[in-house]
């Protein structure tokens, strides 16, 4: 079985999309991030463990698609950016994070663990605000989504250096800021 | 054998060890996928779905549900495998219980639940709907987007943390008082 095959097979990918996230959500429980505690407390800044996750998984994760994208097996799925569409966007979701105090995946894990205001307030939540996006999608689409797109698709474009040169930069600079959480005890 | 059961009925794993496993999860995602491992997606199937079964006719031909096919596929189908991975892992460790009031909240706002929801139900919104702005979430953007080096999502995931730690602020230490 190719790969080719694998990804074109719609039946399997079904499977894999569920056990794929079954994985991801039994690691999101054990790594403490289906708890509004420790969400809210990252946003509050008393607890650090949503960016001990994160960097991590970024950690591992930049290392290994860049090394299989070297060899072929993946592509980059990046695509452009806009203040329009990133930043309005992404300052939108951060009020709605700190509200519900879940992420949507970290949501989907916490009703696994029985948190209720999970389910009534994000996964229906965000059903409707999915919704709502989708009815003012076309006028959004046309002006404000487009507004100052970003200068390149990638870090390396952006700065004009060597791919690998970026990434060990960043991996460096990832496993330090976590040292220094350690060291000052976060 | 008997470790290995230990190190699935624990509590908690390190941060770093589950993180370390998400990103080798994206990986695969990657590989075997050929699509970021992302949540948020799966919020915009749902709706319209739903919008299908009541207004088929109109939610055909909406210019969201045409880049974003309403069907049970690869991208709906990873929100109740969460669901269910976090279920299997609080099962595991003894940890299950329902809840409408997180202990956090609690100290700030009291025990109410129908507060709770209304806030919770109100953030909800606002991040299905910010999440669908922006073309992803903490998972799409801030993990899977971050690994590929790409510049939008790194921005992207920086105003999840500016937005959330300014209104988690707000909230906490000014409204809540605490």
């Amino acid at each position: 079985m190719t790969l080719e095959t694998i990804r074109t097979n719609y039946r399997l990918q079904v499977v894999l999309g569920l056990l794929m996230g079954i994985c991801f959500g039994f690691l999101l429980q054990k790594g403490g991030m289906t708890d509004y505690n420790v969400i809210e407390g990252q946003l509050l800044l008393t607890n650090f463990s949503v960016l001990k996750v994160m960097l991590s998984a970024v950690i591992v994760g930049m290392a290994g698609f860049h090394l299989l994208k070297h060899f072929g097996y993946v592509r980059l799925h990046a695509a452009e950016g806009a203040w329009g569409t990133n930043v309005v966007g992404g300052l939108i979701f951060g009020a709605g994070f700190a509200l519900l105090g879940y992420c949507p995946g970290t949501a989907a894990g916490a009703v696994g663990t029985g948190a209720l205001d999970a389910l009534v307030g994000g996964i229906i939540g965000m059903v409707i605000g999915a919704g709502l996006f989708a009815e003012v999608y076309p006028k959004l689409r046309a002006t404000v989504l487009r507004r100052g797109p970003f200068p390149a698709v990638t870090v390396p474009e952006l700065l004009h250096l060597n791919l690998w040169t970026v990434l060990v930069l960043m991996e460096v600079c990832m496993i330090g800021f976590l040292l220094v959480l350690e060291y000052f005890g976060l | 054998m008997f470790i290995v059961l230990e190190f699935l009925t624990v509590a908690t794993w390190s941060p770093y060890l589950a993180g370390a496993g998400i990103g080798v999860l994206s990986c695969l995602a990657f590989l075997l996928s050929d699509r970021p491992l992302g949540c948020s997606t799966a919020f915009v199937k749902a709706s319209g779905l739903i919008g299908k079964s009541f207004n088929a006719k109109k939610t055909a031909v909406m210019d969201y549900y045409r880049e974003i096919i309403p069907q049970a596929d690869w991208a709906l189908m990873v929100i109740p495998g969460i669901m269910i991975g976090a279920f299997i892992s609080v099962l595991l460790s003894g940890q299950f219980h329902l809840a409408w009031v997180p202990s956090l909240w609690e100290q700030s706002f009291g025990p109410s639940p129908l507060l709770r929801v209304v806030v919770a139900l109100a953030g909800g919104i606002l991040l299905g709907f910010g999440a669908r702005w922006a073309g992803g979430c903490t998972s799409g953007h801030g993990i899977n987007g971050s690994i590929q080096l790409s510049l939008a999502s790194m921005v992207t995931a920086a105003c999840f943390f500016a937005g959330g730690i300014a209104v988690a602020l707000l909230l906490f230490r000014v409204i809540g008082g605490a």
